[in-house]
C-alpha cells in the first residue's frame, strides 16, 4: 500500500511538471501580450514605450527562459505575482480558494445527500410514478443550462420574494450575511450537479440489484431493502466513486458560469480572467491547482475502490 | 405529504429570518459596474473602472466638464495666455515652448492631514518619467521639460512644444509623504510595492470628497467621505462600487435592491438599457448620454480594391445608418458622419456627408469596372467576385446586430461581405494592432474633447513589425496634406483660427474616407428616481468626478 502511494504521488509529481510548462506555452502561444492590449487601448504608447514596458515585465525574454525563472522561483515557495492583481499569486488564490472549497463542497455534499438516496429509490423502483418523478428531476438538472437557472433563481429569490441577496459575498466579519449569499448560489450548483449523480447512481444500482448475489440474499430471507442497503449499494458505489473523482477536479477550478451570475469571487473566474488578460502567472498556478486535485481525488478514488470492493488489491 | 408541507414552511421561515435586516443602510449608495480595477495607481496603467472610483477619492487639475469646456478642479485658477498664467517661452532649438503655471486650491490636503503640495507634483512627474515605474504612457511626462516649483502650492510646467491643450500636461499629484521613499528604495519594483495597491485604505491616498475604506478584491470597494476634503460635503455616508460582471445579473441585483444604480460608463448595452426602460421606466431614471465613442468600420487600405476612394465611397453610401440607429437602438445613438462629435465646439455641420444612396453606391461600382452581377454578386471584367471580410468583437450583441444589417444592405448592392469575428483579446491583441484583417474591422474610439487623431490618422503612425506594432493608424492611411494639418491644429493657440484648421479637417477626412464612420455610441446610465444630481458628461471626464454633487430626495 506504501509503495503504491509512493509511486502515484511521483507520478503525480511529474505530471504536475509537465503539465506547469504545457499550460505556460499554450498562454504564452495566444495572440498577443499584455502590452499589445495596452497598445490597443492607449493612443500615446510610442514604441519605445512598448518596449520599455515588455522589458520591465520581461516579455522581451523567450518563453523557456520565463519559463525556468518561474521553476526556479516556484521550487524556492515563491509562486510569483500577478500582473493584473499587481499582487503576490498566492496572495489572490488562497482566499478564492477557500471560498470555492465552501462553494464546491457545500454543493457536492448536498447534491450526494440528495442524489444518492434518490438515485437508490428510483431503482428500486424502476418504471413507476416514483422513477419517472425522480427520472424528470434528474433530466432537468442535467438539461438546465446553469446561467438560465442561476437567473431564474435569482428572480424568484431576491427580487420577486426579496429574501435572498441576488449576487455578492457579504461583508466578510458576517457570517450570517455571508451564508446568506451563499444559498442561491449553492442552490443553483446542487441542481445542477444532483441530476448528473442520480443518473449513475441509479444505472449503477440497477445492475447491482439484477446481479445473482442479491438473488441469493432475498432467497436467504433478506427484505429487499436490507438487499439493496446492504449488497447492491456498496457495488453500486464503485462506477459512482469513478465519475465523482473525474469531477472532482472541478472542483478547484470553480463553476465559472455560477461565479460569473452571482459575481461569487472562486477560482473559476479567477483563472479565466488571468487567461484573457495574459495574466501568466495566476493562470498557470490556477490551472495547476486544478491538476492537482484531479490527481489527488484520482488516487483518493483508487483507495475508495480497495474500501468498497475487498478483491481490489492496491499494488 | 404533510412532512414535506412542514418542511417547505421551515425552509421558508429560515429563509425569511436570513433575509432580515437585507436592506441597505439609507444613506448608502451602491453603483455597480461590470469591471473591476486591475490597480489603484492613477498613473500605472489607464481603465475606466479605475478612473470612476478614483474621481472620488482624488481631482485632476483640469477636467472637461459636462458641458465639454475645460475647467479647473484642483486649481484655483484655468491657465490662459490672457490671465498671464500661460507664457510662451523660447526653447535651446529654436522652436517654442510654454510655461503654464498652476496654483493648488489652498485647502486642498491628503486624508492624513498632510496639504496636497507642489512637491507632491513634482514627486508624481519624476516617478512618472522614470523608464522602471511601470508608467504606461509616458508622453505627458516626456513633454514635460521641468517644474518649477515657487512655493508650497504654485508651480510652473515648462512644457517642450506650445500647443493648445497645454493644460493636459499636468501630473496629478501623489503623496510624496507616503511614495517617494516606496519608490526610491527600487524604482523597478514601484508598481508592485505602491500604497495604492499594498496599503489602498490608506487615508494619505486620498484628497477628494471620498477615501477607500475597505477592498474586496474582485468584489466590491467601499468608500466614505474624506474629513479632510475642500469642497462641498458629499451626501452619503457610504459609496460602494460593486461589481458584478454579468449584464443579466446585474439588471437582476438592481431590480432586488441589492444595488441602487448602474455606471453607465460601465453598465449595460444599449439594447439592454432600452427593454430596461420599458419596463421599468417608472421607477429608474434612465439617461441616454450620446458622447465620444466613435464607432465605427476602420478600412484596411493596403487592400487593393479600397485604395480607391470611389470604392470607399460606394461603400459608405450603401448603408442606411440612419436607420440602423432607430431601428436597433431606438435613435438613441445618434449617426456619425466623421470622426469629431457634433456636441464638440470644433464640430463643423457644413463639412461633407455621404447619406445613404444604393443608387450612388451602384453607379460608383460600375465606374470601377464591377458591372457583371452574378447570382446577386458583382463580377469584374476578370470574372472576379466583389468580396470582402468584415470583422469585429465576437460576444459584443451590438456590434453583431449591426454588423449583419451592413452585411444585407451591402448585398443589396451586389457586395458580398463575410463576416469572420474574434474574441476581443485575439481581436484587439492582434488583428488590429497588426492591421492583419484582409479588408474591414469595426470597433470604436474613445476620445475626449478637441482631441487630436494624431495616433490615429499621421502616416508615422502606422504599425509596423519595425516600429514594434505602435502607433493606431491601422487603416495605413498616408496624406502628407492631412499630416500637415493634425501638426498646424497642435501648434495653434487662438481659438478661432483653430475652429477654421478644424473644420478643414473634416472636409480631408470626409473626402479621403479612410473609415466608415457608423454611429456615436450613447451610455446608459440606470438610476432610481430618488437620486438626484447626476450628469454624465459623455466623455473621458466621468460623472463621479461630481460625486458630492449627488443627493437622494424622497427616497
Amino acid at each position: 500500500m506504501l509503495h503504491y502511494l509512493i509511486r502515484r504521488l511521483g507520478e503525480s509529481a511529474v505530471v504536475l511538471f509537465i503539465m506547469s510548462f504545457v499550460i505556460y506555452a499554450l498562454i504564452g502561444l495566444m495572440p498577443g501580450d499584455p502590452i499589445d492590449l495596452m497598445i490597443s487601448a492607449n493612443p500615446n504608447l510610442t514604441a519605445a514605450d512598448a518596449q520599455r514596458l515588455r522589458a520591465l515585465h520581461g516579455l522581451d525574454r523567450p518563453i523557456t527562459e520565463r519559463y525556468l525563472a518561474w521553476l526556479g522561483g516556484a521550487l524556492q515557495g515563491d509562486l510569483g505575482y500577478s500582473r493584473t492583481h499587481t499582487r503576490p499569486v498566492i496572495e489572490v488564490l488562497w482566499p478564492r480558494l477557500w471560498n470555492t472549497v465552501l462553494l464546491m463542497g457545500l454543493s457536492l455534499a448536498l447534491a450526494l445527500l440528495i442524489a444518492l438516496p434518490l438515485g437508490m429509490l428510483a431503482a428500486v423502483r424502476p418504471r413507476g410514478a416514483v422513477d419517472h418523478s425522480i427520472n424528470l428531476f434528474a433530466f432537468a438538472g442535467i438539461s438546465v443550462p446553469p446561467f438560465w437557472l442561476a437567473i431564474l433563481l435569482i428572480m424568484l429569490f431576491a427580487v420577486t420574494l426579496g429574501w435572498l441577496p441576488a449576487s455578492g459575498m457579504g461583508e466578510p466579519d458576517n457570517p450570517v450575511e455571508a451564508a446568506k449569499h451563499l444559498v442561491l448560489p449553492v442552490l443553483t450548483l446542487t441542481l445542477l450537479t444532483a441530476g448528473g449523480i442520480i443518473r449513475f447512481m441509479r444505472a449503477a444500482m440497477m445492475e447491482s440489484l439484477r446481479q445473482d448475489y442479491i438473488r441469493t440474499a432475498l432467497a436467504k430471507g433478506l427484505s429487499g431493502r436490507e438487499a439493496a442497503l446492504g449488497h447492491a449499494m456498496r457495488n453500486a458505489m464503485i462506477p459512482v466513486v469513478t465519475i465523482l473523482a473525474l469531477n472532482f477536479g472541478a472542483l478547484f477550478s470553480g463553476a465559472l458560469i455560477t461565479e460569473t451570475m452571482f459575481g461569487y469571487l472562486g477560482m473559476g473566474k479567477t483563472i479565466y480572467d488571468a487567461i484573457l488578460g495574459n495574466d501568466y502567472h495566476l493562470a498557470l498556478v490556477g490551472l495547476l491547482f486544478a491538476t492537482l486535485t484531479t490527481l489527488i481525488a484520482n488516487l483518493g478514488a483508487d483507495f475508495a475502490y480497495a474500501w468498497l470492493d475487498p478483491r481490489i488489491k492496491l499494488r | 405529504m404533510k412532512l414535506l408541507q412542514r418542511m417547505f414552511q421551515t425552509f421558508v421561515l429560515a429563509l425569511t429570518v436570513l433575509a432580515g435586516g437585507s436592506l441597505a443602510h439609507a444613506e448608502t449608495l451602491v453603483i455597480c459596474m461590470t469591471q473591476f480595477p486591475s490597480n489603484l495607481h492613477p498613473d500605472i496603467d489607464s481603465m475606466l473602472a479605475k478612473t470612476l472610483v478614483l474621481s472620488a477619492t482624488r481631482r485632476p487639475f483640469v477636467v472637461h466638464d459636462q458641458d465639454w469646456e475645460p475647467i479647473c478642479m484642483l486649481c484655483t485658477a484655468f491657465p490662459t495666455m490672457e490671465n498671464g498664467l500661460v507664457v510662451t517661452e523660447p526653447l535651446e532649438n529654436g522652436a517654442e515652448g510654454l510655461a503654464v503655471t498652476y496654483t493648488i486650491q489652498e485647502g486642498a490636503t491628503w486624508g492624513d492631514g498632510r496639504p496636497v503640495t507642489a512637491g507632491d507634483v513634482v514627486f508624481s512627474w519624476e516617478m512618472g518619467k522614470h523608464p522602471l515605474s511601470g508608467v504606461s504612457d509616458q508622453e505627458s511626462y516626456r513633454r514635460i521639460r521641468s517644474i518649477e516649483v515657487h512655493d508650497e502650492k504654485t508651480f510652473t510646467v515648462h512644457l517642450d512644444r506650445a500647443t493648445f491643450d497645454y493644460y493636459r500636461y499636468v501630473p496629478g499629484p501623489l503623496p510624496a509623504h507616503l511614495e517617494r521613499p516606496i519608490f526610491e528604495a527600487e524604482p523597478s519594483e514601484y508598481r508592485n510595492r505602491t500604497a495604492h495597491d499594498s496599503d489602498p485604505t490608506n487615508p494619505a491616498l486620498a484628497y477628494g470628497p471620498y477615501r477607500i475604506t475597505r477592498i474586496e478584491s474582485g468584489a466590491e470597494i467601499v468608500l466614505e467621505p474624506n474629513e479632510t476634503w475642500w469642497g462641498e460635503a458629499p451626501t452619503f455616508d457610504k459609496v460602494i462600487f460593486k461589481i458584478i460582471e454579468n449584464t443579466a445579473a446585474l439588471e437582476a441585483n438592481l431590480l432586488s435592491g441589492a444595488v441602487d444604480m448602474i455606471a453607465g460608463e460601465l453598465g449595460l448595452t444599449l439594447d439592454q438599457a432600452v427593454a430596461f426602460e420599458k419596463r421599468h421606466g417608472d421607477r429608474y431614471t434612465v439617461l441616454f448620454k450620446a458622447g465620444l465613442i466613435y464607432e465605427h468600420v476602420d478600412l484596411n487600405l493596403d487592400n487593393p480594391l479600397l485604395q480607391d476612394v470611389r470604392m470607399r465611397r460606394a461603400l459608405l453610401h450603401a448603408i442606411d445608418r440612419d436607420t440602423i440607429s432607430a431601428r436597433l437602438f431606438e435613435g438613441r445613438q445618434p449617426t456619425a458622419h466623421g470622426s469629431i462629435s457634433p456636441l464638440d465646439w470644433i464640430y463643423d455641420p457644413d463639412s461633407p456627408r455621404l447619406p445613404y444612396d444604393p443608387q450612388r453606391a451602384v453607379a460608383l461600382l460600375e465606374e470601377l469596372g464591377w458591372s457583371n452581377v452574378k447570382e446577386g454578386v458583382r463580377h469584374n471584367a476578370e470574372g472576379e467576385r466583389l468580396v470582402f471580410e468584415i470583422m469585429t468583437t465576437a460576444g459584443n450583441r451590438s456590434r453583431e446586430l449591426v454588423q449583419q444589417v451592413l452585411q444585407s444592405q451591402w448585398k443589396a448592392v451586389g457586395i458580398d461581405v463575410r463576416i469572420r469575428n474574434e474574441p476581443a483579446r485575439v481581436f484587439f491583441g492582434q488583428t488590429v494592432t497588426q492591421r492583419r484583417f484582409s479588408a474591414m474591422a469595426m470597433f470604436a474610439w474613445v476620445s475626449s474633447p478637441e482631441n487630436v487623431p494624431r495616433t490615429v490618422l499621421k502616416s508615422d503612425q502606422i504599425p509596423t513589425a519595425e516600429n514594434n506594432w505602435s502607433g493606431q493608424n491601422y487603416t495605413g492611411y498616408a496624406n502628407p496634406a492631412m499630416d500637415k494639418l493634425l501638426d498646424a491644429i497642435e501648434v495653434e493657440l487662438d481659438r478661432e483660427k483653430r475652429r477654421i484648421l478644424w473644420a478643414e479637417f473634416q472636409h480631408l477626412y470626409a473626402e479621403d474616407l479612410p473609415v466608415l464612420p457608423l454611429y456615436w455610441r450613447a451610455e446608459p446610465h440606470i438610476l432610481p428616481v430618488w437620486l438626484k444630481g447626476v450628469r454624465p458628461t459623455g466623455h473621458t471626464g466621468v460623472s463621479t468626478l461630481w460625486i458630492e454633487e449627488w443627493r437622494s430626495e424622497g427616497r
